[in-house]
């Protein structure tokens, strides 16, 4: 018969005992799928990947146009999107403490953040490919923009909430206007951090796969034209992944690799960004 | 003073004031210009968020026509005879998620519990940013990865032996025995643990740094364990919050679309048997949306998408209120 105390300690022991291997659990993970990501995608990157068009099955090629459309419809996502959420996110922050609208939009704006990208994807083939009548990349383009809205004005708001109240107390009692208050003192003070959330903002629309599906489709051969199907790195992956050409796999996971690295490292620089920041205010 | 002097003097000063009025005139309007202009922002998002509904709703009419509320209850899925329902893909989607987060709710929740009461102060930090990371993958990956690593291994190391142990049990035993293919529902629902597990975890955490010190240290004080102190005081303390986290991930594991694709099977079939291919609804819009000939099978898709809006908007609703009552008690304790 165990005494009272002994059994406690032992349920502590083993209560503490598995949740240490519940972290290792989910680190094991982490490394695994890195150590997969480069063992693969580190043989398959090589110069050619930068140099060379997307290739039918069977022959020698690179991704070069699906990694300059995913930059540039990540850059065009990515400036139609933060306006509109640094916007939105600081008449959240500044000019919505009274009334239904600020409130209802901060809820919304939640639900938003983590709502199926693919439904997103849905949303423009409706409203606009089949208005026009073809995928394009403006397409693409839009969708990854309403992706980054939520994020964006998520940030903006809490960013400008750390913002002591006597900042702008001090910049009304000189007389300034209150747009000048928002946009030269609070918005100024609270850069780093909306910058931090623009980074996280492109790191999630970089691998976005599902909202491209339906808008910006694929092409194969080189193109600029952001009226047409315009090549992005998700869902050439995404093909040559599912394909059982062996070169086109080699070729997923070379794209596969530099879209997480791009995205670990946009993450890593956020987070160094905001934290320096912190320090010095 | 001469009469002159006081004269300029006095058109000086109406000068003056005018151009004050002016100036302040100008910045009233330009502030009310800026507040309308975040304001018309703010206002944007709801309605985004209502021309998403009207263009799925819109575009799902002719399948809503056709079909009716037995779309919800059909398993066929044939587009050459044009006769299409849901039930494959929305059992799909809910048997992966609850699939997903019974591993992943354990799992995030040791995590947390080791983020915020055992782990040394040096390796706190480090260890909840590669937790963060491992949210940031993009889900494209986890699928790729579960398609080439983890599916050829659980289909030679894991399903036959799940087949030999659990697929002889009396009551579990048709829900684990079939083919060991490696890709099948339970593939998706464990890629999807994997990718929720951090959501989770790191929403858990920081829910469970908002219980006051001054809380834990009275129940240490009185020689509580510190797993009867996480038992008995944080997670009461919590509950919604942890609550909310949960529903927040299992949002994120309904509309997961990538990582459930590349390892579901995409099979219209409704089959017993977890080991099984199946389909979900995502993985049903990615795989037919762009080949869907015909009116009817593209609407039917997007009636699909519509559906999936609305589970996964009730869910997410829901943990955002319980997490928004959290942040209130919050205020009112300290």
């Amino acid at each position: 018969m165990l005494t009272l105390y002994t059994r406690r300690r032992i349920i502590n022991v083993t209560g503490l005992l598995v949740s240490m291997l519940a972290m290792a659990f989910g680190l094991f993970w982490l490394c695994w799928i890195l150590l997969t990501l480069l063992t693969h995608g580190l043989t398959a990157l090589t110069p050619a990947v930068f140099a060379q068009m997307t290739p039918p099955p069977g022959s020698d090629g690179g991704l070069l146009n699906a990694i300059a459309g995913t930059l540039i419809m990540s850059l065009l996502g990515t400036l139609i999107g933060t306006p509109i959420g640094i916007m939105a996110g600081t008449y959240l922050a500044e000019f919505g403490q009274r009334g239904w609208l600020a409130p209802v939009t901060r809820f919304i704006n939640d639900i938003l953040l983590s709502a199926p990208s693919i439904v997103i994807g849905l949303f423009v083939y409706e409203a606009y490919v089949i208005r026009v009548g073809h995928f394009s990349g403006w397409a693409g383009a839009l969708a990854l923009a309403i992706i980054v809205i939520p994020v964006v004005i998520r940030t903006t708001e809490n960013m400008l909430r750390l913002i002591p109240n006597t900042l702008r107390e001090a910049a009304a009692a000189l007389g300034a206007p209150q747009w000048k208050i928002v946009s030269f003192v609070t918005l100024r003070a609270a850069r780093a951090g909306i910058i931090t959330g623009i980074m996280l903002a492109i790191a999630r629309i970089s691998g976005e796969t599902a909202p491209l599906l339906f808008t910006a489709l694929n092409n194969q051969f080189w193109s600029a034209d952001m009226n047409s199907p315009l090549a992005n790195l998700p869902v050439v992956i995404f093909q040559f992944a599912m394909s059982p050409y062996e070169d086109w796999q080699h070729l997923a996971w070379a794209g596969a690799l530099l879209i997480t690295l791009s995205v670990l490292t946009l993450n890593i620089l956020a987070r160094i960004l905001f934290r320096q920041s912190a320090t010095t205010h | 003073m001469p009469p002159d002097y006081t004269k300029k003097l006095q058109s000086i000063t109406m000068k003056s004031t005018l151009l004050h009025q002016a100036r302040l005139k100008q910045q009233i309007w330009l502030d009310m210009l800026f507040r309308g202009l975040t304001r018309t922002s703010a206002f944007g998002v709801l309605v985004l968020l209502v021309a998403i509904i009207v263009s799925l709703v819109i575009g799902s009419m002719p399948a809503i026509n056709a079909f009716g509320f037995g779309f919800l209850t059909s398993t066929e899925w044939n587009p050459v005879t044009d006769e299409f329902g849901a039930l494959v893909p929305i059992v799909g989607t809910l048997v992966t998620s609850a699939i997903a987060l019974l591993i992943g709710i354990p799992v995030s929740f040791g995590i947390a519990i080791f983020l915020t009461e055992l782990s040394p102060r040096v390796l706190r930090r480090p260890l909840g940013i590669a937790i963060e990371l491992l949210a940031g993958i993009p889900s494209i990956i986890y699928g790729m990865w579960g398609l080439f690593v983890f599916a050829p291994l659980f289909a030679d190391h894991f399903e036959p032996w799940i087949n030999d142990h659990i697929g002889t049990l009396p009551m579990l035993g048709p829900f684990f025995s079939g083919p060991p293919m490696g890709i099948g529902v339970l593939t998706a629902g464990i890629i999807l643990a994997i990718m929720i597990i951090p959501f989770i975890a790191s929403v858990m955490r920081d829910v469970f740094e908002v219980v006051p010190p001054m809380l834990k240290e009275s129940a240490y004080g009185v020689g509580a364990t510190t797993w009867e102190v996480v038992m008995k005081i944080v997670l009461p303390y919590t509950r919604i919050g942890v609550v909310g986290g949960i529903m927040l991930g299992l949002g994120r594991a309904l509309g997961e679309t990538m990582a459930v694709t590349f390892v579901i099977g995409n099979a219209h079939e409704l089959s017993k048997s977890l080991l099984m291919p199946g389909n979900s609804i995502s993985s049903a819009l990615a795989n037919e949306f762009t080949e869907a000939v015909g009116d009817l099978y593209t609407s039917a898709l997007i009636e699909l998408g519509l559906i999936l809006f609305f589970i996964t908007f009730v869910v997410l609703s829901l943990a955002r209120l319980m997490l928004y009552k959290l942040g209130k008690g919050e205020g009112q304790t300290t």
